[in-house]
């Protein structure tokens, strides 16, 4: 049944996808509400999964990474509805659900692994899931950043299409790429912090240097400098965009390197 | 009584013609009071723009109506003679009327299709019409109908969302790099019409704060007054310039004024924040090298043209839309319009009391079976005096008013009084709008009488 359902989302929301890249291309407007109504349906069965991996007896164990990017595409796909209800920017949809569908490709392709910190279980659900949120955060302000490049340059280059005419105005998705930062970096933090605790209670050391927190740290230290920039020189639109999509690799490679430790390559 | 438009447009005459047959607002009144004082001319509006100038009117007779609105039209321009007007006229009546009106109205007959401005027009026409008591039912019922259309074309549509004017393409553009306009100020460097123009549109659209610079500092002084904004002196403009979201460049200088080295500081003083520079000097007065700073948004008067074809040949497609929409609301006119008739409201008053008078007398003499035939005479003959004596007035003022300006209103009434719209009325033929309105400019008697011809007028029969 919840093997059914998470299939159902996921086909789901490849349609949505397949969808809402044919509204970003086409001038009518038609197909955006089908999109929406995919992506709603696919979402209340996506929902339906998580939650009933919550409730199935073993949720004193912790969540294994292809559940921790379930619930990344979860949250994804929950804050471009929630953008969407508030702002109504149907094009967002071509830009978000394709992340979701590729997190969920990965999640039902990895294999589930037992996580290597077994005894700390509370800390370690926290840790996945600040960590998840921080991450969901950093891509947003990432879909924002390549939004905010591509109109950019058709401003720049004169190029009226038609995603020039789907595409919102660049403030909005300056504001946007802050915000998501703004809310994704004391999450990280968090995620970083209660990842720490875990491992001095499992290892007896806060950090061993393993990819995944170096690459963490990195990240964290990446989003922190662009933050501080923001706030106090003025690296705003154009720069901030670059450098989201710069600090969206190294969540990226972050989580390369948790998959490598939960194979043990690294480890 | 027939609906008539008479007029001349920029389809039909030069600007030559138009300017002078134009009437200002302040002598519409009277040019009403004036075209209703005609024999035969029971109601009147006119519409008078730059682009038009349309007397639409409710008359006794159709041609007599339109060779008395020629005369009104020639006679308020000594300097033009009805020769040299006929020939730009065009005329049209019934359903051709209705539907012109909505065109217009719904911006299809303008010369940038879609533009707004044509209703807020017609809607002051039609005021004015209203305090000089040179309506009556129908115009009323029709006017109110030509804006419920435009209205209905403007949502249903995309007629009149993109920009199609150089000025509002500069709106169109801010609205891409400034999601909200309110917090936003534009400075205006000198001061052109059209730069004002777009600056209007900018403070129309929400822009919060104006800051004027001319070369002339009194001229600044002045137009700031007029936009409620502050006047910069002409020298500290460029230092001025962090400060604005928006620059509006329109001066006769003829070199760059603005460099790329101004607009890369400007850009570094807004912590990078964007910047939207027009250019609608020609020659240009912004440095083309701007396009190369970061977060500088530079257009000149090529690149909003250019914007603005591209929304043209797109209303073109979404003008065909409302064509539909026009056709459709024309035939829900001349169904009211229809009922508004004399004969068939006096036929159908008939026919309803009758059917009453039936009804009551078949149910009272099923109770009185006994009666003689001679008495049921009686009775038939008490109803029917009965019901005769009750519509006599209302038939006998339906009859006098037909020609009067106020019979349409007494037919309403007695449609209304005695419900005779809730049964099918009497059917006619009534030719409708089938195919798009044909609009040609009308010099000649045959299209006159083409158009006189029963069968495309609505109301020859209720005379």
């Amino acid at each position: 049944m919840v093997a059914a359902c998470f299939m159902i989302t996921l086909v789901l929301y490849t349609v949505a996808t397949v969808s809402f890249l044919s509204y970003s291309l086409r001038r009518s407007e038609a197909l955006s509400q089908v999109s929406l109504g995919l992506t709603a349906v696919g979402f209340a069965a996506h929902t339906f999964v998580l939650g009933a991996r919550m409730f199935a007896a073993s949720s004193s164990a912790p969540p294994s990474f292809p559940e921790a990017l379930s619930f990344f595409a979860w949250m994804i796909i929950l804050v471009l509805l929630v953008v969407e209800f508030r702002h109504q920017i149907h094009v967002l949809g071509s830009f978000m659900v394709p992340l979701a569908v590729v997190s969920l490709v990965l999640a039902a392709a990895l294999p589930e692994t037992e996580p290597t910190l077994q005894p700390v279980l509370k800390t370690l659900w926290f840790h996945v899931t600040l960590s998840m949120l921080g991450a969901v955060g950093f891509t947003v302000a990432f879909v924002a950043g390549v939004m905010y490049l591509i109109q950019d340059r058709l401003l720049k280059s004169k190029q009226f299409n038609v995603l020039y005419s789907k595409l919102p105005a660049l403030d909005f998705l300056d504001h946007l790429n802050q915000q998501s930062i703004v809310l994704g970096f004391p999450l990280l933090t968090l995620g970083i912090v209660t990842g720490a605790i875990s491992a001095q209670i499992a290892r007896g050391s806060y950090v061993s240097w393993n990819p995944e927190q170096t690459w963490a740290l990195v990240t964290w230290l990446f989003y922190f400098i662009v933050l501080l920039g923001r706030l106090t020189v003025g690296w705003r639109a154009k720069r901030a965009a670059y450098l989201t999509v710069i600090g969206f690799a190294c969540v990226v490679l972050t989580l390369v390197g948790v998959v490598l430790k939960g194979h043990g390559v690294l480890s | 009584m027939h609906l008539i438009v008479v007029g001349l447009s920029h389809k039909t005459a030069p600007v030559e013609i138009r300017e002078r047959l134009a009437v200002p607002e302040s002598r519409l009144g009277e040019a009403l009071t004036r075209l209703c004082s005609y024999p035969g001319v029971k109601e009147g509006v006119l519409l008078s723009t730059c682009n038009r100038v349309e007397v639409y009117s409710v008359v006794d007779d159709i041609e007599a109506g339109y060779g008395r609105i020629q005369e009104f039209l020639a006679d308020a321009h000594l300097s033009l003679s009805s020769e040299q007007l006929t020939p730009h006229l065009y005329w049209h009546t019934g359903d051709r009327a209705i539907g012109h009106l909505f065109r217009v109205a719904a911006s299809l007959d303008s010369m940038i299709i879609g533009e707004s401005q044509i209703l807020g027009q017609l809607k002051g026409a039609f005021e004015v019409a209203l305090a000089h008591k040179t309506t009556g039912v129908i115009m009323n019922k029709v006017v109110k109908k030509a804006i419920s259309v435009a209205k209905r074309v403007r949502t249903e549509t995309k007629i009149s969302e993109m920009a199609v004017s150089v000025s509002y393409a500069a709106v169109e553009l801010a609205k891409k790099i400034f999601s909200n306009l309110h917090e936003k100020t534009v400075l205006l460097v000198g001061a052109g019409e059209m730069a004002k123009l777009a600056a209007r549109h900018l403070i129309a659209h929400g822009v919060g704060h104006v800051r004027i610079t001319t070369r002339t500092p009194q001229h600044a002084v002045e137009l700031a007054a007029k936009f409620g904004g502050t006047a910069v002196p002409f020298d500290q403009f460029k230092d001025d310039m962090a400060s604005a979201d928006i620059v509006l460049v329109s001066t006769g200088a003829a070199h760059y004024l603005v460099g790329a080295e101004d607009v890369h500081r400007a850009v570094r003083e807004r912590m990078n924040r964007p910047m939207f520079l027009i250019d609608i000097s020609v020659p240009r007065n912004i440095d083309p090298a701007v396009r190369h700073v970061d977060n500088a948004f530079l257009f000149d008067i090529d690149d909003l043209k250019h914007r603005v074809e591209q929304n043209r040949a797109e209303r073109v497609q979404e003008a065909e839309k409302a064509e539909k929409m026009v056709l459709e609301e024309v035939t829900t006119m001349l169904d009211w319009m229809k009922s508004l008739e004399v004969t068939p409201t006096i036929v159908a008053l008939r026919t309803h009391v009758d059917d009453l008078k039936r009804a009551e007398v078949n149910k009272v003499l099923a109770r009185l079976p006994h009666l003689s035939s001679q008495d049921r005479e009686l009775v038939e003959g008490l109803a029917s005096s009965i019901v005769n004596k009750l519509i006599h007035r209302t038939m006998v003022t339906l009859k006098t008013e037909v020609n009067s300006s106020s019979g349409p209103a007494f037919v309403e009434a007695a449609r209304r009084f005695f419900a005779l719209d809730q049964q099918p009325a009497p059917t006619q033929s009534i030719k409708t709008c089938t195919e798009p309105p044909r609009y040609q400019a009308k010099g000649s008697a045959e299209s006159g009488v083409e158009d006189a011809d029963p069968e495309t007028s609505t109301h020859k029969q209720a005379r």
